[in-house]
Order: structure tokens, then sequence, then C-alpha cells
């Protein structure tokens, strides 16, 4: 630090010291954020928190025009959906990133890779419209009459497949969901496949392990954390999905027995349909503590996702 | 043998489910573009281009729609893109190691997956609330919104990716670390970093939850924004739930028009990254 007159270091230093707050400031608005959507969503719900407090979230009411409401609907409607969609998604993932790290030649990795990502990035509302106007109808037509027919015949699960075939409900809602969140789980299983010490896997190889065996023993014990994580990510994702859900869900404030074939409502398909046509008041309240509800919900699912991911990653940097 | 030929038989029988598990990705994904694309490309016309949105039952087009979601995804992008990039800068250049850079990056990456509905009641709850209407800036806030995380880490990826050693030529020859910052290490991860804008620009041109509580839609042409504005997504959303054929054709138009650009910045993307990464 040799400047030749003190003046030009000191217009330096003071220069170096504004761009470095300037930045700074830009870094502490960013996580702010977070602290005021919590904030602004509180305040925005207070008159619906402070008359109905905690029984919001088990009342099955929804009643605009007597200012009565409860959170149990659209709250079941949100879980339901993104559970159908976890039991489709995690397995079908777990395939897909398998044939991406250890099937598929080399060659067709990235193109296949690519085509499975461009599925995250096809719009939600893209999504709705085609479930609304497309898949339905061939869904009531083929698909839920043969369900009913037979998986809808065994006790006890049979009655989740059962009731008339709309096309529409929680059911159609979740296998969309699905389709939504396949690509996000499946590219964080295959990145955290893809950190497997290759070491591992020859070892197990050379013992003689099936490409199966080495997977299912070898590949998925060590990565478990990070498989976790993905699939909270995925669900993170399930539960906050707006438009998708919104077109095909059916939007009835009803729980009218445990079939999936039900329609139903969810906290994001709420939102969407009634929140326009809200009075300001105890309605836009109600409304907006269900929007603070799933914010909650998401926050806490996505932080646990990215501790897990980041338990991984530093088993990773500590091997290396 | 017979415990050989049972793990062989597990063996092709996981192997040919995972081949399954792939194909069910592929399936929707074809179908899907398909759809849109057989529908869509039906009802292209001059008049989409041209004219605004009808009445039902009257032939129009999407003009209004298509300006409205320009204008709005153009002004979330500069407004979000420098506060994106600064915080960014923040995160690779000097709060790699403290609290404030650490928790920045762990929030930022869930914002990057928090609902963008959320984001819509927010900008309704502190502005659209308090202002008492509707309107297309408020639009253009949510946007933003959304823009900024998708930003933060992309340039906080691409600066670190930056080798040190130019850092160390560039303090070596007296620079101040600001000059450092802008014109080695963010020139040097430009391309990076203008991925990342492309990204969020891909990103907002389809969101329609945080539109419905902010700009709302308007099936008249209006550029002020203090009014609610016209954009696509809102408008497709409500031509597809409505009975008319007119309508879903329309919206089958715009949903054409949104994906086509949405994978088309996607896919340039991906080739702008790989040609830089391969140099």
């Amino acid at each position: 630090m040799n400047s030749p007159d003190p003046s030009t270091r000191i217009r330096r230093n003071i220069g170096d010291l504004l761009f470095f707050n300037l930045t700074r400031a830009f870094a502490a608005f960013t996580l702010l954020l977070l602290a005021g959507i919590i904030v602004s969503l509180g305040i925005g719900s207070w008159e619906s928190i402070s008359k109905f407090g905690v029984g919001f979230l088990w009342s099955q009411q929804w009643n605009p025009p007597m200012d009565d409401f409860g959170a149990l609907i659209p709250i079941y409607g949100t879980i339901v959906t993104s559970l159908i969609a976890l039991v489709i998604a995690v397995p079908v993932s777990f395939g897909i990133a398998l044939f991406l790290t250890e099937l598929s030649p080399v060659w067709l990795r990235r193109p296949l890779g690519t085509a499975i990502e461009l599925l995250a990035a096809i719009p939600s509302i893209v999504y709705g419209m085609w479930g609304l106007l497309v898949f339905a109808p061939l869904f009531a037509q083929y698909v839920q009459p043969f369900l009913a027919a037979t998986i809808g015949q065994i006790p006890f699960i049979g009655a989740l497949f059962s009731g008339p075939p709309l096309g529409i409900g929680l059911l159609t809602a979740g296998i969309i969901l699905a389709i939504m969140i396949i690509p996000f789980i499946a590219s964080v299983m295959r990145d955290v496949f893809a950190v497997t010490p290759d070491m591992l896997k020859e070892s197990a190889y050379g013992v003689g392990g099936t490409t199966w065996e080495v997977v299912w023993n070898v590949v998925l014990p060590y990565t478990k954390v990070g498989v976790i994580g993905g699939i909270m990510l995925g669900l993170g994702r399930a539960l906050g999905e707006t438009m998708a859900v919104t077109f095909v869900i059916g939007n009835t404030n009803l729980i009218s027995g445990i079939s999936l074939y039900a329609p139903g409502n969810s906290i994001t398909s709420t939102l969407a349909n009634e929140f326009g046509e809200a009075t300001p008041g105890l309605y836009t309240g109600a409304l907006i503590e269900l929007g603070l509800i799933l914010f909650l919900i998401t926050l806490t699912v996505l932080v646990f996702s990215k501790l897990l991911l980041m338990r991984l990653a530093r088993k990773e940097g500590s091997q290396a | 043998m017979k415990l050989l030929t049972r793990r062989k038989l597990t063996n092709h029988l996981a192997l040919a489910l995972s081949m399954a598990a792939m194909s069910f990705g592929l399936f929707w994904l074809i179908w899907i573009l398909w759809t849109t694309f057989d529908l869509g490309v039906a009802g292209l016309s001059l008049d989409l281009f041209t004219k605004m949105t009808p009445p039902p039952g009257s032939s129009g087009g999407l003009l209004n729609a298509i300006v409205g979601s320009a204008i709005m995804v153009g002004l979330a992008t500069l407004l979000g893109t420098p506060i994106g990039i600064f915080t960014g800068i923040y995160l690779a250049e000097y709060g790699r190691h403290t609290w404030l850079g650490k928790s920045t990056r762990f929030f930022n990456d869930i914002l990057l997956s928090a609902p963008s509905i959320v984001i819509g009641l927010f900008v309704y709850a502190i502005y659209v609330a308090k202002v008492g209407k509707f309107s297309g800036f408020s639009g253009v806030l949510a946007l933003a919104l959304i823009v900024i995380p998708v930003v933060v880490s992309t340039t906080e990826n691409m600066l670190r990716l930056v080798p040190n050693s130019l850092r160390e030529a560039a303090f070596a020859l007296g620079a101040p670390k600001r000059l450092v910052i802008m014109k080695v290490t963010l020139r040097a991860s430009v391309a990076g970093v203008i991925t990342g804008v492309l990204l969020a620009v891909a990103r907002i041109a389809g969101e329609t939850a945080p539109l419905l509580f902010t700009a709302l839609s308007n099936q008249f042409w209006s550029l002020d924004l203090n009014e609610p504005m016209a954009n696509l997504p809102v408008t497709i959303f409500k031509f597809a739930m409505s009975p008319f054929t007119d309508w879903q054709q329309l919206a089958w138009a715009g949903v054409f028009l949104i994906t086509l650009g949405v994978l088309g910045l996607n896919i340039a993307t991906r080739i702008l990254f790989r040609q830089k990464h391969k140099l």
C-alpha cells in the first residue's frame, strides 16, 4: 500500500467503504424480505387471528356471509394433494436419478437430464389448463373407473377410490403436482448420487454387487440425508403450488368422506379463487391468515430440506 | 445358484423399473408440449397480436395482455436485477463467512422455493391495501421480488467460479476492491450473470399467482401503471376457466406463446452457459 499521495488513498478507501456498505445493504434487504413477509401477513390477518384464535386451524366452517371462517378444509386439501404427489413422485424420481447416474449411456445423460428439468420450467398455468381441459376428461373416462373397479374393491383402501369419477378432484390435483415436482426431486437425487465417492461404488462392484445392490446398499445409505432433503424440497414446492391445483381441484369447501375422487380446496386454490372477491375486513383477514399458515408450513419444510442438504455437503467437504 | 438367479432377477427388475420411470417423466413432457403446440398453433393468427381481448362471443386477440406482460416483466427485471447482483456480490466477495452472509445465503435459497402466491399476498398487504386499488405497479413489485433470489444465487455461484489468481493479479496492480469486483470478477462472470437474469425472466413470464392480487387484469388497453394492467397469465386463467370456446381458443394460443418463450429462454441459457464453459 504505497499510494503516491495520501488524499488519493483516503478517497479510494471511502469509495471502497461505500461500495461495501451498498452491497451489504442489499444483502440485508434480501434477508429482511423474509421477516417482512411474515410480519406484514401477520398484521394483515390480525383481525382474523384475534377473532378465531388457534381454533381457526381445525374449524370446518367457511362461511363468508356469516363471517365465520376456519382453515381445516383448505389445510386438508393442501396436505392430501401434496402427499399424493409425494407417493407418486418419490419412486419415479428415484428411478429417473438411478437411470441418469448408473444406466444411461453417457451421451444421453445430458439431453435426458435437460428434458426432465424442462418439466420444471413449464409455467404452472400450462399444467393447470392442460390438466383441466385435456387430462381430467380422459382421467374420468378411463382411469378413474378402472381404479374404482380394481383398487377400489380392496377393503379399507378401497374407500379412497370410490365415488363418482368427476375427473377433477384431490387425486387429479395430486397427480399433476407429482408431475410438477418430479424434476425437482429427481435433479437433487441425481446430484447427490453423483457425490458418492467412486471408490465406494467400485469396491461394491468389485465384490460382485449388481447395479441395483450397489445403489440400494451403498449409494442410497451414503446420500440418505441428501435424498430426504430433495424430497422435502419437492414437498415444499407441492404445498405452495397454486395455478395447477386451482384448475383441477374442484374448488368445493366440503369434506365429504375420505374419497380422493372428491373435489376439494387447497390453501392456494382458496386464495386464488376467493381473494379477488373478498370483502375487506374479516374475510380478507382470514384469507391472508391462510397465506400466513401456508408460508410458515413451507418455510419449515424448506428449512429442514436445506439443513439436510447442507449436512451432506459438509460430509462431502470433509472427505475431499 | 438359486441366490445368484434371484439377485440377477431383482437387478433386472429394478433397472427395468428405472427405465419405466424415465419414460414416465418424458411421457408427460411430450404430451403437455404436444397439446400446447397442437391447440396453440391452431389459435395463432395476425389478430392475436393486433386486437384487444374480446368480450365473449366476438373475435379478438391478446394485444393488451401481451404488451402488459412485456411491460411488467421488463420493469420487474430492471428493478430486481441490480438488487440481486449487489446481494450476490456481497455474498461472494465480502460476506462468505460473516453472519449476514451466511443467513442471507440460507434464506435466499428458501425464498427461491417459497410459494409465489405468498409474495402476491405480501405486496397486497404492504402496497395494494394501503393505496386501495390494484395496479400494474404492484404487479411489477411482486414479480421483482421473485426475480431477486434467482439473480442472487446465480450471481454468487458465478462469482465464486472466478479463480482467485485473477483477483490477486488485480490487487497487485493496486486496484481498489470495488474496481477489482466491477472490472475483473464481475466482468469475468458476465455470461453467468446474464444466464441468471434470463432464467429469472423465464420464471416470472409465466407467473400467475402473484399477479392475481396485484396487477389483476384489464380487459382494455391501458399503459397506466396506476391502473389494473392486462397480462397474459391472468388472462389465460380467466379465459381457460370460462365456458366460451372462443375464449378457450385464445387461452391456448396464449399458453403456446408463454411456453414457447419460457422454454426457449431456458434452452438458450443452457447453450449460452455451456459455450462459455467450453472456453
